[in-house]
């Protein structure tokens, strides 16, 4: 027997084990996939918001897709403070513009982008959101400033349907 | 050992065992050739064999009553709680019998690091520990959620969410693992399936675990290796039968104290408020078991780094009988380690107190001080002990010292006649 020879036997172990390879993944991943977000859990991918009776400075929690959404009516001293902000002190540098289309309005995730506690409002070293599990800070634009999260609190897809209703998803 | 040429006295019994042989494993189980010097920390492993079947058994009991459902769940818990004869007392014993679970595993472990019970030629014995305790963390954690309180839901979101600090793929786990866009409920359902299913992989890895002790038989406090069946062995019947049933009932005595006389006093109050994805918990905390590890992950700054520092504590372990470079298996030969040791497990014990209380100022420095001897001490004082120790020489035999005298002196004694 030579060392490298390819013989037919050689071929026919090999093609079968490659189609067997391929069968058992197409067998695994229904079972695998199954665990991913159902079509009616899909379906609840969208919430509207009345917040016609919300003060400025407030903030109301809404639940999406499981998860509360704060949506804060900002004062202006609250907004200046957002857009002054020098980009070389946020550890994840956005601009608040990029953030809040309506400056009035912050729709965001109320999520800590640590570990996915639900931050406090008006609380923390920057006016803004304090996570009470590992002591992550917030400014008023929901921007990390001071703790163990490593991102700004995301911001859903929304938009005004008009000046009262926000569709969010 | 006898196992290979046992014959059945009855003529049934040899009927049976020719074509099965149950009669002669159950042959060499009592007969099995055990150090006679075993100590009452060799107890463990028949406590742990016992709070696995009590958990499997209450388990089983309450899953006939509980209503995996995010909308039934903690209801169903309190109707077992009220309603269901005996439920309250079934349910205390499921949920302290974790925590009396995870007490035993820890005696067992910190027995195996004394004694070097890891080292050569018991090495997957150890691994095969490790796994099982891997899961038993899994299974504890599943369980803890089941309920469906507050500390069930954001014990669960925190955890799970772990996994997101893995690059790229991570929310896409995230969101895999919880089968929506939030711990909700098909989360329960698939971590009750889970939660039922992991004892059993448990009691699957506690056979194999068994049968490769069985290959080189017991470590013993003196940790050298013995001649079995010989003058320093005894039979597993009835010699540590009966003093594991003792140890047993001893530990049943604490058990019983706690599912009496505090039965939540290892848990947390706000697992009694309904869970409520709007509002987290002021402080969530992990079960007792956990907190060592929860000290790590929050020691370090960076969200990836402190999830791979958590598993990196556990995980080392497993590297253990590799990392020890002692050939000298006892710590009661080796005065270094054995001081060691005890500031080893004085150290788990102040990350496990830390990891109860904020992560801020103080406590802060002391789990990142605390962690990082943790790791020195499995990454660079065991790797260089076994070259820089000098160990104190071992006894010939375990009946050796006994009859030879008493402790080292003797010993030694014996070691410069013997060579």
């Amino acid at each position: 027997m030579s060392e490298k020879k390819v013989n037919r036997r050689d071929f026919i172990f090999t093609a079968t084990y490659a189609v067997g390879a391929v069968g058992a993944a197409a067998v695994v991943w229904p079972l695998v996939d199954q665990m991913n977000p159902d079509a009616s859990v899909k379906a609840l991918a969208s919430t509207e918001v009345d917040v016609s009776s919300v003060e400025p400075g407030k903030t109301i929690t809404v639940l999406w897709r499981g998860k509360p959404v704060f949506i804060k009516r900002r004062t202006q001293e609250e907004i200046n403070e957002a857009r002054s902000v020098k980009m070389e002190d946020l550890p994840d540098p956005q601009k608040d513009e990029d953030r809040a289309k309506d400056p009035e309005w912050l729709v965001m995730l109320g999520v800590c982008t640590h570990l996915g506690c639900v931050p406090l409002n008006d609380k923390g070293d920057y006016n803004g959101w304090f996570c009470p599990c590992h002591g992550s800070h917030y400014d008023t634009s929901g921007r990390i400033r001071k703790g163990p999260a490593p991102t700004n609190m995301a911001i859903p897809n929304y938009e005004f349907l008009d000046n009262k209703i926000i569709k969010i998803g | 050992m006898s196992d290979h040429n046992y014959t059945p006295k009855s003529k049934v019994g040899k009927w049976f065992n020719d074509r099965l042989p149950l009669l002669s494993l159950v042959n060499h189980l009592t007969d099995y050739p055990t150090p006679k010097n075993l100590n009452y920390w060799w107890t463990f492993g028949g406590i742990l064999t016992f709070c696995l079947i009590t958990q499997i058994i209450t388990g089983l009991t309450l899953a006939m009553h509980y209503i995996a459902h995010a909308d039934m769940a903690f209801d169903s818990v309190e109707h077992i709680m009220r309603d269901v004869n005996y439920g309250w007392l079934i349910r205390y014993i499921h949920s302290n019998g974790a925590s009396m679970f995870f007490l035993a595993v820890y005696i067992h472990i910190f027995r195996s690091l004394f004694y070097g019970s890891y080292k050569a030629p018991r090495e997957i014995i150890w691994i095969l520990g490790i796994i099982i305790y891997l899961l038993m963390m899994a299974a504890a954690f599943m369980g803890y959620v089941l309920p469906w309180g507050q500390m069930s839901f954001w014990g669960a979101t925190v955890i799970t969410n772990l996994f997101s600090a893995i690059p790229l793929v991570g929310e896409g786990i995230v969101t895999w693992l919880w089968g929506g866009y939030s711990v909700d409920n098909p989360t329960l359902t698939r971590f009750f399936t889970l939660h039922y299913l992991i004892p059993f992989l448990i009691l699957g890895l506690v056979v194999l675990h068994i049968w490769a002790l069985h290959v080189p038989g017991n470590n013993n406090p003196v940790g050298i290796d013995i001649k079995k069946p010989s003058k320093d062995t005894v039979p597993f019947h009835p010699y540590i039968v009966i003093k594991d049933t003792f140890a047993l009932l001893m530990f049943m005595i604490i058990f019983a104290f706690f599912v009496f006389y505090s039965p939540n006093i290892l848990g947390h109050a706000d697992n009694y408020i309904e869970a409520n994805p709007m509002v987290t918990p002021a402080h969530i905390v992990p079960e007792w078991y956990l907190l060592p590890f929860y000290a790590i992950l929050r020691s370090v700054p960076d969200k990836l780094l402190g999830v791979i520092a958590m598993l990196s504590a556990i995980l080392i372990l497993a590297a253990l009988p590799w990392l020890d470079t002692s050939k000298i298996r006892s710590a009661v030969f080796r005065p270094l380690y054995r001081q060691f040791y005890w500031i080893l497990v004085l150290d788990v014990l102040v990350l496990g107190y830390v990891g109860a209380m904020p992560a801020e100022g103080l406590y802060l420095l002391i789990a990142r001080v605390a962690t990082a001897y943790y790791f020195a001490h499995f990454l660079i004082i065991l790797p260089l002990l076994g070259f820089k120790e000098k160990t104190l020489p071992l006894p010939f035999s375990i009946t050796d010292p006994v009859l030879g005298g008493s402790a080292n002196l003797s010993m030694a004694k014996n070691d410069k006649t013997k060579g």
